[in-house]
């Protein structure tokens, strides 16, 4: 989905600079050129349409201001933006005021640099209608591993393209393992937010103490060895999407500091004065029944209207098992050209197999399966004794020599037992959160 | 397997880093790495001004091997890197090219303020290599949300992509082999 048509064209006296961000937009996938002075850069323009233009501020011979009036009278629609030094911050307060739409001081973040020229291109691109249209194709062919030919799944992708294009916040339901980050990819990636990034926040991973950190950021030296400023998930969501993945496990508390933030979409960073607005979309997922968390008080009620405003339901698996056949050779495909394996099909057996099997982990379980299978199996079919379902569930069997061992199994079997549920598992094994987090990461245990 | 150069500059006491890079490297490109010590004054890209490496003369440093049948060539540093507009770069590598660099400095949790965190630190070099080799092979950024090549300019959007290529980059790549 990358505006591949998109060209930006650089204007700047010193090579260094014409070299170094030249470099950096060709590998985001802009067709980008460059030019030394006025003249080369008004040669250039006539011979090419362009998106956006970089120009210096000063340059020996006609200089950007000047510049930049010409360009608006070949095309008034070409984004300008200037580059100054910090010196002349005075002379690009006046670029601004003759229409350019931001101004960059070298050097710039890069975070902050991609994240003004993706603007720069959704304000043009807002003035361009066929443009748009071109991406409405584009779009569509986005849903990836969210495929599927049943009822439900058909469902599932209308109202995903429904809400997409409006910017109300989407509730994600369904068990851990049927996709529901890619429901949210999907979501952002139809929607005019898509051009600026999606951002995950793992709220049941994040002890109370942490979470501000994460989600507000901090500026540089706010605390010892804080030696780079932090930018929190809120702050990267700005113009995109922040996903709340497991709403569900917010700590009350929490909970207050959250609902304020989405009521006034500003914050202040760690150690910082000022307080930021930011522009973002919220889309969140639970596995957990969110009406009876909120009747046994441990989830805000008006959080929860704020979050569920529009709903999407994912059904597992084991109710649309006409997925199973499409799913598993989505998956036989991409992990054969992944561990570069010449597998081409899964025998009509082995996909009996798949077909009949509970899924209690749902897709992300049938994808390890494939995955497993084609480590294991032998090129070009995949046969029943591949797959791992034959063995039953989580095996008994794994030698527990060392306590680490023990511990590992003994967690995977609590994991599976309550479906991935974080809380319930920590509950059962009488640890907090954050500690089961660490270790799930320690054993590298997978749902 | 066909031997790509991997130049520690600045890395001393990071085998550990090294080794995990060495796996990930024979894995996804089927590479053989090759540990040499730089063959150039590291100090040359260094810019007194900014107290920082200019990544890309640290490149045009790297070029200057001589063992021609290595594929391709990758520094890897602790040093702070960085390219005259911005103020800093993860890495570096030439679109199309054969020489690629990547620094530590900023994926250390360390940097943020944070306790230092090994694996992650490994995790996050292997992408960066990977990413910075895939722009050799012509790849420009990709928007699939888990690949590699998706553009990371914080660092823990770093974390929120694998260590793989999407089937369509991996094309990509073994069409430019
Ligand atoms: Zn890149
Ligand atoms: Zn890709």
């Amino acid at each position: 989905m990358k505006p591949e048509s998109a060209t930006i064209l650089i204007v700047d006296d010193e090579f260094s600079v014409r070299d170094s961000l030249c470099g950096w937009f060709r590998k985001d996938g802009y067709h980008t050129d460059t030019a030394e002075n006025a003249t080369e850069a008004l040669r250039k323009l006539q011979e090419a349409a362009w998106d956006v233009v970089l120009l210096d501020i000063k340059m020996p011979g006609m200089d950007g201001l000047e510049l930049q009036e010409r360009i608006h009278q070949i095309d008034p629609e070409i984004v300008t933006i200037m580059i100054t030094a910090y010196a002349s911050v005075e002379s690009a307060v006046q670029a601004l005021k003759q229409g350019a739409f931001d101004y960059i001081t070298k050097p710039i973040d890069p975070d902050e640099l991609s994240h003004l020229v993706r603007r720069a291109l959704d304000q043009r691109r807002l003035k361009s209608e066929n443009v748009q249209l071109r991406q409405k194709i584009e779009q569509l062919s986005q849903l990836g591993e969210v495929v599927g030919d049943s009822p439900q799944m058909q469902k599932v992708l209308e109202l995903v393209r429904s809400v997409a294009e409006t910017d109300a916040t989407v509730l994600v339901r369904g068990e851990s393992g049927t996709g529901k980050e890619l429901i949210a990819q999907a979501i952002h990636a139809n929607s005019r937010r898509r051009f600026f990034p999606i951002v995950p926040v793992n709220c049941g991973a994040l002890s109370e103490t942490l979470l501000e950190s994460e989600l507000f950021g901090h500026e540089k030296g706010a605390f010892t060895g804080a030696a780079y400023r932090r930018k929190g998930r809120i702050e990267m969501a700005n113009g995109g999407t922040l996903f709340l993945d497991e709403v569900g496990t917010i700590a009350l508390k929490t909970q207050v500091e959250l609902l304020r933030v989405l009521e006034t979409k500003e914050f202040t960073r760690l150690g910082g004065t000022r307080s930021t607005r930011v522009d973002f979309r919220v889309v969140c997922a639970t596995n957990q029944n969110l009406e009876k968390l909120v009747e046994d008080g441990q989830f805000r009620e008006d959080l929860y209207y704020r979050l569920n405003v529009f709903s999407i339901y994912l059904p597992p698996l084991r109710e649309r098992r006409e997925d199973i056949p499409l799913l598993a050779r989505h998956f036989l495909q991409k992990y054969s050209l992944q561990m570069n394996k010449g597998f081409t099909e899964i025998s009509p057996e082995a996909m009996d197999l798949l077909v009949r099997h509970e899924w209690p982990g749902n897709v992300r379980e049938l994808a390890n399966a494939v995955e497993r299978a084609l480590v294991v199996g032998k090129p070009p079919v995949v046969r029943p004794g591949d797959l791992p379902m034959r063995i039953g569930s989580l095996s008994e069997n794994v030698p527990a020599d060392s306590l680490a061992a023990m511990e590992k199994t003994h967690i995977a079997r609590i994991l599976e037992r309550s479906n991935w549920n974080i809380t319930r598992a920590a509950e059962v094994l009488k640890i907090d959160r954050v500690t089961l987090y660490n270790k799930i990461k320690k054993y590298d245990l997978r749902k | 397997m066909p031997p790509i150069l991997v130049v520690p500059i600045y890395f001393e006491g990071r085998h550990a880093l090294l080794d995990s890079l060495g796996l990930r490297l024979r894995r996804t490109f089927g590479l053989e790495p090759r540990i040499r010590q730089p063959w150039f004054d590291p100090e040359i890209p260094f810019q007194p001004a900014r107290s920082q490496y200019n990544s890309t003369l640290l490149l045009a440093q790297l070029l200057r091997d001589r063992e021609d049948e290595a594929e391709r060539v990758i520094g890897v540093t602790a040093v702070d890197l960085f390219i005259p507009v911005l103020t800093f770069v993860f890495g570096e590598a030439q679109l199309g090219g054969r020489a690629a660099v990547v620094s530590i400095h900023r994926l250390r949790s360390e940097a943020y303020g944070l306790p230092s965190d090994e694996r992650l630190l490994a995790g996050r070099l292997d992408k960066e290599a990977v990413h910075e080799l895939g722009h050799t092979y012509g790849l420009v950024h990709c928007d699939v949300p888990d690949c590699v090549m998706r553009s990371s300019t914080y660092v823990e959007e770093i974390d929120f992509k694998s260590a793989e290529f999407c089937p369509a980059c991996l094309a990509e790549v073994r069409a430019a082999r």
